[in-house]
């Protein structure tokens, strides 16, 4: 009956690699803007990454803490 | 190729016209669009962002080779724009990536500054339609955005933890422990203890904060008893898993808090973009024009003294009380007073903050500084820095308030009971009470009713600022209105057109009219806008425009010269006019053909509303008029109404106070920034604006101004939620009888709690949205099309904000 255990672990690890996948969806502003992507989608080409090195990271707005940091 | 085509915003227009150039090029001139003329590019107007003091403010990110600043551009319409600003780093070397944020109308643009100057950034986004705006005091949305991170992350947890404790829980309750012998609910009970720890002390962590701030204020509010509750859960639960006694709560626990935060989730809904605590300082600008010995500055509105000279040029608002030294002065104060036509001034005059000017550059020199001027008295007012604080005293609270000393009372005389009775039930007794009676259904009423409503109005152009305003719309008696503006337009409606020869009204011929809409559309002085709005006409192209600010404009639209203005312009320009007739002069090939009256209509079915209004509630007028048209207005409302005229801001805000004063709940319902300080005085302030996400002083709700006639539905609506939140009240107390009863008798086995629990919250969230929508549905017509003045923008705006997330 020890299997129950394995399948217990088993489902928790997934749980957890999912709860992770939130958690990064999150932090990385995923959830900031919800509308935009959809309609980014439409457009038929991909913006060509740009010429100049971007500020920060990708597409996020900065975090705070950056902000004050880095001036 | 452009003439034949009809676009739906620039955005649309400048991608075509892109597109047409092929291969994208950064070539291309809106100029030779016929019908439409660029607003001057002066760089001059945006140079104020190169001073560090005000770039500071606006940058989210700066180094020496990047600047990154998020800027609102509410020009922001459709795909296209999302399109056209990603792609900007093809239209400039020094910009790097652009992301849009289109619910907010938002644009993040990262730049260089060795290559591209932020005016100049500034410059080139207005170039192409997108002229961004700055507000001061608009540092909220960062934080509000580190909120909603933080909101997710709860939810997020409490889902996971909610689920998978099931996951474990549901053998147990099924009996399965039995082929797995003991050791299997010991697992079961320690993984849930884990599981549920993160949950109880992150994800629950607002309610115990709140309940802990209330236990010491001495004030109880709903966290109180859901936070006894969870504490409850988790102590059970731990005592029952190390005394091997059974699995806990912890399904429940986590459910219940899950629950709880989607709730809130659901009722935090903002409407992005839309501000509802503007002061004063949100109408001025970032920075103004200083004269120096030398030359001119640009100078941040913080360091302006007294006695400095500034320079106003057309279009932009005076912040601080000042004389006038020279130039001639047209101020425009529809911001403050409501009052749409401009104020001339003359050279030594006092010019109060607030103005607009109105044709050329003056110069003056302040008074006083910005935070001691006329305008910025009136947020010193009392009304002003006492936040009022009707959360304490919301309809749940007073609830929950009543139900947290029965669920004490019951559970103290349950535990006494069986101590009396039988000792060893007496702890699990007086537990059980309170697990059972956590108040999550309560907690849920409120805020999904609220939630759903907000939703509902938002349809129709009628945000509120929280859902705490309904209840307080719920309540009031009496509805004070606003006269200028609020009641009365100044758009299109009650202009008229006097031809020359003629004495009754009208005569314009089909051409003629499109002659001089094409003309007027090109000007923003107050009186072209009502014509354009008036005439409403298909543009034709304009060669030679000219203007003569606070004048008269000029130009030739097919062949013809068209001058409209006031009568000492046009006869400067040799026009004779026969007969003097007030309104704006029109003279086209030097002839003169007539004039534009311009009254101030009343908005259409106001008079309808009124009379419906009257029926149920107590009706005031106030305004800052003179007593011109008392008797009209007397008749529209009834002789039982009280009317009031030249009222001054304080006036309105102390004529609001006496009815309080008397125990009258108010609804004040206003427009300008001379209406501020009612609508904060009163319970429910309502901002009537001709756009939405334009400016709108500090208020609970904003209603765009073709909802007016709505307003005694809305306010039907309203009473209608405070019903259902009672009555969901009533659905959760069923339950809670039903629980505690079992509960008392010391019988709540884990399982009875993990089905009850979730069954009385879903019953009343089903029950509380649908009736709600329901109702909405019913008593809110929907079908009332917006108005044909307004542009396309404003038209999608609903759809935007109800697809907006809840967040």
């Amino acid at each position: 009956m020890s299997v129950i255990i394995v399948l217990i672990l088993v489902s928790l690890a997934v749980g957890l690699i999912f709860l992770g996948a939130f958690i990064w969806s999150v932090r990385s502003g995923q959830y900031e803007d919800t509308l935009t992507p959809s309609m980014r989608m439409l457009l038929e080409d991909a913006p060509v990454p740009c010429p100049l090195p971007d500020a920060g990271s990708a597409a996020v707005p900065l975090p705070v803490q950056e902000k004050n940091t880095e001036r | 190729m452009l003439a034949e085509k009809r676009f739906c915003c620039l955005g649309c227009q400048t991608v075509f016209s892109l597109l047409q150039e092929n291969g994208l090029g950064t070539y291309y001139a809106l100029e030779t669009t016929p019908g439409i003329r660029m607003k001057p590019a002066g760089s001059f107007k945006w140079a104020f962002l190169d001073d560090p003091a005000v770039a500071e403010t606006l940058y989210d990110f700066a180094d020496a080779t990047h600047v990154r600043v998020t800027l609102y551009l509410p020009v922001i319409h459709c795909v296209a724009c999302v399109w056209l600003l990603e792609n900007l780093f093809k239209l400039h070397a020094g910009v790097g990536r652009t992301v849009v944020n289109f619910a907010r109308r938002e644009a993040a643009i990262s730049f260089d500054p060795r290559k591209i100057k932020f005016s100049e950034l500034a410059g080139l986004l207005t170039d192409i339609g997108y002229e961004p705006q700055f507000m001061l005091g608009d540092a909220q949305p960062v934080k509000l955005a580190a909120w909603r991170k933080k909101a997710w992350l709860q939810i997020g947890l409490a889902g996971f933890g909610f689920g998978n404790i099931m996951l474990m829980s549901l053998p147990l309750y099924l009996g399965l422990d039995t082929f797995n012998g003991p050791w299997f609910k010991a697992i079961a009970g320690w993984l849930s203890l884990g599981m549920a720890l993160p949950v109880v002390l992150y994800s629950a962590a607002d309610f115990w904060r709140a309940a802990w701030a209330g236990a010491r204020q001495r004030t109880i509010t709903l966290e109180l008893p859901i936070a006894l509750g969870l504490a409850a859960l988790y102590g059970t639960s731990i005592y029952q898993v190390v005394t091997h006694q059974g699995p806990g709560y912890c399904d429940s626990l986590c459910g219940l808090i899950f629950f709880l935060l989607c709730g809130r989730m659901f009722q935090k809904k903002t409407h992005e973009r839309l501000t509802f605590d503007r002061d004063y300082q949100g109408f001025f600008p970032l920075s103004v024009i200083r004269k120096t010995p030398v030359g001119e500055e640009c100078v941040a509105i913080s360091r302006l003294q007294t006695g400095d000279q500034l320079i106003l040029r057309n279009g932009e608002l005076l912040p601080a009380d000042a004389r006038l030294v020279s130039g001639e002065a047209c101020l425009d104060y529809s911001f403050v007073t409501g009052e749409a036509e401009p104020v001339k001034r003359a050279a030594g005059d006092h010019l109060y903050a607030g103005g607009r000017q109105v044709g050329g550059a003056i110069t003056v020199a302040t008074l006083k500084p910005v935070a001691q001027s006329y305008l910025a008295t009136l947020w010193d007012h009392e009304a002003f820095r006492k936040p009022r604080d009707y959360e304490l005293d919301s309809l749940t609270n007073r609830y929950s308030r009543r139900f947290t000393r029965i669920v004490i009372g019951v559970a103290c005389a349950a535990a006494i009971f069986w101590l009396w009775q039988d000792p060893s039930r007496a702890q699990k007794a007086f537990t059980s009470v309170l697990i059972v009676a956590c108040p999550c259904a309560l907690a849920l009423a409120a805020p999904l009713t609220q939630g759903t409503a907000q939703r509902w109005l938002a349809r129709l152009n009628i945000f509120l600022k929280n859902g705490q305003v309904i209840e307080r719309m719920a309540e009031v008696d009496t509805v004070v209105l606003d006269k200028t503006g609020t009641l009365t337009a100044t758009d299109g409606r009650g202009v008229l057109f006097q031809a020359a020869d003629s004495p009754t009204a009208g005569g314009l011929t089909a051409p003629e009219a499109q002659w001089i809409g094409s003309l007027t559309r090109h000007s923003t002085h107050p009186n072209s806008v009502r014509i354009s709005q008036y005439l409403a006409v298909e543009p034709r192209p304009v060669q030679g425009f000219v203007e003569t600010p606070g004048a008269g404009i000029a130009g030739e639209i097919d062949g013809h010269t068209v001058w409209v203005g006031s009568t000492e312009w046009l006869a400067q320009h040799g026009v004779s006019l026969t007969k003097a007739t007030p309104g704006v002069q029109v003279a086209i090939d030097g002839h003169w053909r007539g004039s534009f009256g311009m009254e101030n209509a009343l908005r259409p079915e106001v008079a309808a509303l009124i009379a419906q209004l009257g029926d149920r509630f107590e009706l005031a007028l106030l305004s800052g008029d003179n007593e011109r048209e008392a008797a009209r207005f007397q008749k529209i409302f009834g002789p039982r109404a009280t009317l009031r005229f030249n009222q001054r801001p304080a006036d309105k805000l102390n004529f609001i106070r006496e009815l309080q004063q008397q125990g009258r709940k108010v609804m004040m319902v206003g427009d300008g920034l001379n209406d501020a300080g009612a609508l904060k005085q009163a319970e429910v302030g309502v901002a009537v604006v001709e756009h939405i996400g334009g400016f709108s002083p500090a208020s609970d709700v904003i209603l765009d101004a073709v909802q007016l006639p709505q307003l005694g539905r809305v306010l039907t609506f309203s009473r209608q939620a405070a019903r259902v939140v009672r009555l969901g009240f009533g659905i959760s107390a069923l339950y809670n009888l039903a629980g505690v009863s079992i509960a008392a008798a010391g019988l709540l086995a884990p399982i009875v709690c993990a089905i009850l629990m979730p069954i009385s919250s879903v019953t009343v969230v089903v029950f509380v949205c649908s009736t709600t929508a329901w109702l909405g549905s019913q008593t809110l017509k929907l079908t009332a099309a917006p108005s044909q003045k307004t542009t396309a923008t404003d038209r999608n705006l609903p759809v935007v904000a109800t697809t907006l997330e809840a967040a």
